[in-house]
């Protein structure tokens, strides 16, 4: 019978998605059913999400076992295996298969410094870690200008997408001589494919109310507000509980540790516009108008919430605070390249074999990324680009993966950073369909302001539609280019100026795709619908009849061990015969 | 929208419904400026949707233009106008699930409810909506109803969890006889 151990289970939304409350339930069940006392810790994301629902078992001597892609029985059996002292249950053990050592290897955990291996839903876990010990050093110890000189110092630029230097803003927000300034965390999340901020408020909600509070002390700000996605049910949540436990604890509040700092933070749940990303539409939103941008200046920092200065920074910029407070901006300036320094979160997806939530020295190379940490691409296909920064990014073609990640090798190639997204696509994705995706996007959340953007972006989709249904014309990419010239010109905020860019990316780095759609009337990806037919191959159809039982519009039809054939007026190209086909005939072919 | 919907007056109509439940949130926000966002939100978390009485309702309680009310509750994405089903199901449309094929899995769940995306079946059971990410790319393509998330889809799978739950409201009715 082992009597230390401890047991953890990682409950981010990732997990709870793959089923990881089911497990917490049960074995928080089982032990008080029968009186044992195993300290079990909900944690946050760890990043492993290929590898969700995970626990961590963590024995008397302090060894931490992985455990990932449980069942909730797999679960008891390995709870019940390491309980009777029998060890870990090597079959489901991640630590030993190496995949969590290459997953966690090329990574340097700054941001996710504690997210997965503290409960974020207890101060007191944080404060075992060193939380709000930088708080701590700040008051006791430091003007604001110090603050800003060590934040010149360490280089840190903001991680919302723009990449600006952090020390700027809030120098400039400390300088404004306005009272009854504000302090405003961005939250609202809305690339698609992202979930970096989401991770940290859920698994680390502390470390950003801990920078929040610096950032406030510097600029001389009273009120703090955390603007986050109601979509993200569970990091509101989580930052609910941690704001009520900074406050008893004295971090929030009217004379915090003291030192008669008076600061508190309250919570504004947006309700799902991309735009609100942008400073000034995000203002807007938070004083209960349509979130629509406006011109700069005057800035935020000189008249932003209810006409005050306000700062904005994003949740991973906040996130970075405490530890480059503790650890000198001088630890935080040593990682990275000399105008990218420090880490980057990463929420890595698509086509990659462990996708999940990574953290990496700037300067790193995507292939590292890519291949190092994410394994490389699923069903051993060819990787064909990456797309960073979301609907304001852009493609970038697998010859050009070995530039290093840094804000300025990035924007060379026609993509920015972004906040985080990496999508990893490969030889089965069809580029124009992506541009077209993005377009589909920046179209729909286009606020309507700008006439470039708001028509603009119309126009642009419905010629990308146009090619995609194979009814491209001559001169289409020229007019494409040049529409994209003329909304980035044209439009006021972030949105539109980059609501272009995976168009120009893909277009500069795969033209041909396009000549193809428009030329050939062929999608070489063999993703676009109206340029493909389904066809059984008459060679390879056993007869099984499988694909015509699926079939939703009974368009397959035939004699059983005799080749099917699909009636193609009828086909709505569905796709369901061609995953319905066993692979070992793999008879249903697209053309 | 008729010309009424302008004016600061009270609108009579507004007797025939029922919003005692929405006194306590407006008494919450009334003195709080720029709260009509956060009243939206409680009013749909009670009602499921906005309807045009609820809204003039809203702006007659919080001495906003109905116009400018009207103009928040169409500009954000989490608004809904009209009533949603039983189930309601966000097929995610985030960029992992468009390279996984989500496209496929819409067409499969169109199919099989006969309906487009923002819809709701005649009989008021499932209302399919997409969003725009739900966060959990490693599940792609994935869906949620109800808050449940599933994934990764396919086409089968997906018209399986539908007729699956078509089956249990049959299922129910049969026992409730």
């Amino acid at each position: 019978m082992v009597n230390n151990m401890k047991l953890r289970v990682g409950l981010g939304s990732c997990g709870i998605a793959a089923g990881a409350l089911d497990i917490w339930e049960k074995i928080k069940g089982e032990c008080a059913a029968r009186g044992l006392n195993i300290e079990l810790q909900p944690t946050g994301c760890i990043g492993m999400c290929h590898h969700e629902p995970l626990m961590d078992i963590i024995d008397d001597e302090g060894k931490i076992f992985t455990y990932g892609n449980l069942s909730t029985e797999n679960a008891l059996e390995i709870f019940e295996h390491h309980l009777s002292g029998q060890g870990p249950l090597a079959q489901y053990l991640l630590s030993s298969e190496g995949t969590q050592k290459d997953f966690m290897e090329s990574q340097w955990r700054i941001v996710l410094r504690n997210c997965g291996s503290i409960n974020p839903e207890s101060i007191d876990d944080y404060r075992k870690e060193g939380g709000y010990t930088a708080l701590e050093k700040v008051l006791n110890s430091m003007s604001p200008e110090r603050v800003i000189e060590e934040l010149k110092i360490s280089g840190l630029r903001g991680r919302g997408g723009a990449g600006f230097p952090t020390w700027f803003k809030w120098e400039a927000a400390y300088k404004e001589k306005g009272q009854g300034k504000y302090l405003i965390c961005n939250a609202d999340e809305g690339d698609p494919g992202a979930f970096m901020d989401r991770s940290v408020l859920e698994g680390d909600p502390h470390a950003v109310l801990e920078g929040m509070a610096i950032a406030a002390y510097v600029i001389g700000a009273a009120t703090g507000i955390i603007y986050v996605r109601a979509e993200y049910p569970l990091a509101v949540k989580r930052l609910q509980i941690a704001i009520e436990q900074a406050r008893d604890n004295g971090f929030l509040g009217k004379n915090i540790l003291g030192k008669g700092f008076l600061f508190d933070i309250k919570i504004k749940q947006g309700a799902g516009a991309f735009v609100c990303g942008e400073e000034t539409a995000l203002i807007a939103s938070l004083e209960g108008e349509r979130g629509m941008p406006r011109l700069k200046p005057p800035f935020p920092a000189q008249k932003g919430y209810w006409g005050k200065p306000s700062n904005i920074n994003n949740v991973e910029t906040f996130a970075n605070i405490p530890w480059i407070i503790n650890k000198g901006g001088q630890a935080f300036a040593a990682l990275g390249t000399p105008d990218s320094k420090g880490t980057k979160v990463f929420a890595l997806a698509g086509k990659i074999k462990r996708g999940g939530l990574v953290e990496v020295p700037m300067g790193i190379s995507l292939r590292d990324i890519i291949f190092k940490i994410g394994g490389g691409i699923k069903d051993n296909k060819k990787i064909k680009a990456v797309q960073l920064g979301g609907p304001s990014g852009g493609c970038i073609p697998e010859e050009l993966l070995d530039i290093p990640v840094d804000y300025q090798s990035i924007n060379n190639t026609g993509a920015i950073m972004g906040s985080g997204g990496m999508i990893v696509v490969d030889e089965s994705t069809c580029m124009v369909d992506m541009a077209r995706f993005f377009l589909e996007f920046t179209q729909k959340e286009s606020c309507g302001k700008c006439v470039a953007c708001r028509i603009g972006t119309k126009r642009m989709l419905e010629i990308l539609e146009r090619i995609s249904s194979g009814k491209g014309k001559e001169g289409d990419i020229e007019l494409l280019e040049e529409l994209a010239g003329e909304i980035k010109a044209a439009s006021l905020c972030g949105l539109g100026q980059s609501a272009p860019n995976p168009v120009l990316t893909t277009i500069r780095y795969f033209r041909d795709e396009y000549e193809a759609h428009i030329k050939e009337k062929k999608c070489p990806a063999k993703q676009c619908k109206a340029l493909i037919t389904y066809i059984i191959d008459p060679e390879l159809c056993k007869g099984c009849g499988i694909c015509a039982r699926k079939c939703p519009v009974n368009c397959i039809k035939g004699e059983k061990k005799e080749p099917y054939v699909i009636e193609q007026d009828k086909c709505i190209k569905c796709g369901t015969c061609l995953e319905a086909c066993p692979s070992k005939f793999a008879a249903v072919v697209v053309e | 929208m008729n010309c009424c919907y302008n004016s600061e007056k009270p609108v009579e109509d507004l007797d025939k419904f029922d919003f005692s439940l929405l006194e306590e949130i407006i008494k919450k926000y009334k003195d709080e400026a720029g709260s009509l966002i956060s009243v939206l939100q409680e009013a749909q978390d009670i009602y499921s949707y906005l309807s045009l009485p609820l809204l003039k309702y809203i702006a007659a309680e919080l001495h906003i233009k109905p116009a400018r009310v009207y103009g928040v509750a169409t500009f954000y994405t989490q608004f809904r106008m009209k009533p949603v089903g039983k189930y309601h199901i966000l097929l995610c449309k985030g960029t992992a699930c468009h390279v996984n094929g989500s496209g496929r899995i819409e067409t499969a769940l169109c199919e099989e409810l006969k309906i487009e995306t923002g819809e709701t079946t005649q009989d008021g059971l499932f209302t399919l909506d997409s969003a725009a990410c739900l966060g959990c790319c490693s599940l792609a393509p994935v869906m949620m109803i109800n808050g449940q998330a599933y994934g990764p889809l396919s086409a089968e799978k997906a018209r399986k969890i539908i007729r699956d739950l078509y089956a249990a409201e049959k299922q129910a009715l049969g026992d409730g006889e």
